[in-house]
């Protein structure tokens, strides 16, 4: 058993709490008592903020979709398809033929990694998250 | 937000409007509560819902969906008819000062009465807490931003601030309360099409030049990107290819969603970068899996600009890799290589070429419990609340908006008027929360909430089922009766993929914010 602070996933409020691991597994989480923000409380969402992390439908393996059928691939099948495609319809339709939806979920460094990759690797700033939704 | 969390604990009046913040940021309410509870602060609410918090309020304030403008115009116009206004400030520190008053002179309190549905006297009341207390905190979220008006909302709710003074100190100042819970940070970090991280403008020639040599390329894209609504129609038209999606469900949280399921199918590439094999997944060309929250290290910006760190509590699920890895991998493909040993090299990064978070450090962030933006140096400690001595431009300027009647207004062939929001148990579009048994159990359905009235006249009980039909689609929900909610109009909400009420919202768009509205009128039948 071990346990970590992190932040939770679920609202902007930003509470802290910490995670407890058995065999690898999240299975429980207590919050932070002196943190600003929560003070030793959650609500409901942050206390069962565990609970999909090893759920049973999370997905293992890239996987890759031809007509109607989806098959799983190897990261390294999965990620020359996206990037030998992207290149491809960038060079046949311009950098502005590509899009980048990115997220209000992930991090912060995930974020601008993201942004980087539109307009740095692929040159374009067609880039954008969820934050008017 | 303007100002912080904590200093919720002493504002003397809290202005909530278009929010239902016991639901949405629960964290937050209970400061509000707390406040009025024991130290007797006063509270309006400007909901035309019944939301929790009205019902501790000091005033509700139902106004008409869609008429927040009017109202907050009629607001400013009481105050500066009464006198109320902070003179010295408004001298001081703002500029066009005369725009707003020839456009508020026209929000008589009776043309706002017709508007919005408010009687003289609530108005005259609201306006009377709000502008004489000392400490006035306005509280608004997606209930006024889901607008055509979106834009003018949020300008009028800085108008009614600024008026007042109520801008620059502690537990004052415009408080917009952020959903997920790094819409801040995507925001911070540039996922926008028109600006950098730090909020440096793409069009900017010297903000280029400094991403051009950090990132070492010299042909940066000086022309500003499409939003995400404009992406999905240019994939409609076939004028986008490609789209790369990491950590979003759009077929459920957009509105429209077979208009949105139609341009998703015309894509010759699409990437879903997930947790989950979600509704968008389903359409993807390649789904890439990611690892959870807690699988990864990174920092998180909540609602009040506190920048914070989040560990790595278990290691990536076996077949996961975390989503900066994913990125690096697919630069690094493409020709354009990223190598970042952990996202401290990448936070390093953005320190040097984001001046709001340079001082933001991956060795300060480690033994704190985090620090808001700006933070200039690492030396400077954080900024809880913004515009202190002057505006970020300089002085603050006045800019006063016409109230327009919402997009889609009920007639006679769709009647009522369809809001859509949360609830407290489930998150945006139910891919994590879902998973959670016990919040699962306490909310596993949408439901239609109607007003009694309106459930006898349409001779309906509590959980019989209805067709619920709007000029884009048909969903099928049962009934909550509930008097919380006004007459003619109906309230569900967007976490449930299978009745999904995004088929019958509407895509008018803000011009400004380009944030669809979502609110449209609907038809309701027995079946
Ligand atoms: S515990 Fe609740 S209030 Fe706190 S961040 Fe999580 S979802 Fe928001």
């Amino acid at each position: 058993m071990s346990q970590t602070l992190v932040v939770c996933p679920f609202c902007g409020c930003g509470c802290n709490f910490y995670l407890h691991e058995k065999e690898g597994s999240a299975v429980g989480v207590t919050p932070s008592r002196e943190h600003p923000v929560n003070q030793g409380s959650l609500c409901v969402k942050g206390w069962r903020a565990h609970e999909f992390i090893n759920h049973p439908e999370r997905l293992k393996s890239p996987m890759i979709r031809h007509g109607g059928i989806v098959r799983d691939a190897t990261w390294d099948e999965a990620l020359d398809l996206v990037s030998k495609n992207l290149i491809n319809i960038k060079r046949e339709y311009g950098c502005d033929a590509l899009a980048f939806l990115s997220s209000a979920k992930v991090t912060n460094e995930e974020n601008y990694l993201f942004m980087k990759m539109a307009r740095a690797a692929f040159k374009t700033n067609n880039v954008d998250h969820c934050a008017r939704l | 937000m303007t100002n912080s969390i904590q200093e919720f604990e002493e504002a003397e009046v809290f202005f909530v409007i278009g929010s239902n913040t016991t639901e949405q940021h629960p964290m937050i309410a209970t400061r509000v509560i707390e406040a009025v509870r024991k130290k007797n602060a006063k509270l309006i609410v400007a909901d035309p819902r019944e939301i929790k918090l009205a019902k501790l309020a000091t005033l509700h304030l139902k106004h008409r969906i869609g008429s927040d403008v009017a109202l907050l115009n009629g607001l400013m116009h009481i105050i500066l008819e009464e006198g109320w206004e902070a003179k010295d400030f408004i001298k001081a520190r703002t500029e066009n000062f005369e725009q707003l008053k020839g456009i508020v002179a026209k929000y008589t309190p009776e043309k706002v009465t017709k508007i919005t549905g408010v009687d003289r006297d609530s108005l005259r009341k609201a306006a009377e807490i709000y502008a004489k207390a000392k400490r006035s905190m306005i509280v608004y979220a997606m209930g006024i931003t889901q607008h055509i008006a979106g834009t003018d909302n949020v300008k009028s709710c800085a108008n009614l601030a600024m008026l007042t003074g109520h801008v620059g100190h502690p537990s004052t100042g415009v408080n917009p309360l952020r959903g997920q819970n790094n819409v801040q940070g995507a925001c911070d970090m540039g996922a926008l099409p028109n600006v950098y991280s730090g909020y440096q403008p793409v069009t900017d020639p010297k903000a280029k030049e400094v991403f051009a040599k950090e990132w070492g390329v010299s042909d940066l894209n000086g022309k500003v990107g499409l939003t995400l609504t404009e992406m999905i129609d240019g994939a409609e038209r076939g004028d986008i290819k490609a789209l790369y999606i990491m950590g979003e469900n759009p077929l459920v949280s957009n509105p429209d969603a077979r208009h949105v399921a139609r341009a998703l199918r015309k894509l010759d590439l699409l990437v879903v970068q997930d947790i989950f094999f979600t509704e968008t997944g389903r359409l993807a060309h390649v789904v890439l899996p990611a690892a959870s929250f807690a699988e990864k290290m990174g920092t998180y910006t909540n609602t009040e600009r506190r920048v914070q760190l989040s560990r790595e509590a278990i290691p990536p699920l076996e077949g996961t890799l975390p989503d900066w890895k994913i990125i690096c991998e697919v630069c690094s493909r493409a020709g354009y290589p990223m190598n970042y040993n952990s996202p401290i090299d990448i936070l390093d990064e953005i320190n040097r070429v984001t001046p709001s978070y340079a001082g933001i450090t991956y060795g300060r962030l480690k033994h704190s419990w985090g620090l808001s933006w700006p933070c200039p140096n690492e030396d400077h400690p954080g900024t809880p609340f913004l515009h202190k001595d002057k505006f970020a431009r300089g002085a603050g300027a006045f800019d006063a908006r016409e109230y327009i009647p919402p997009a889609e207004p009920p007639d006679e062939e769709y009647p009522f008027t369809l809001i859509t929001g949360r609830v407290g148990f489930q998150f945006h579009t139910g891919t994590m929360t879902r998973k959670a048994s016990i919040l699962e159990r306490e909310a596993p359905n949408a439901v239609l909430e109607m007003n009694p009235r309106d459930a006898r006249r349409l001779k309906l009980i509590d959980g019989g089922t209805v067709a619920v039909e709007s000029r884009r689609g048909e969903v099928h929900l049962p009934v909550a009766v509930t008097s919380d909610i006004p007459e003619t109009v109906v309230f569900s909400t967007f976490h449930y993929s299978e009745k999904n009420i995004n088929e019958l919202t509407v895509c008018a768009i803000d011009p400004v914010a380009k944030i669809p509205e979502f609110t449209c009128a609907v038809s309701i039948r027995r079946i």
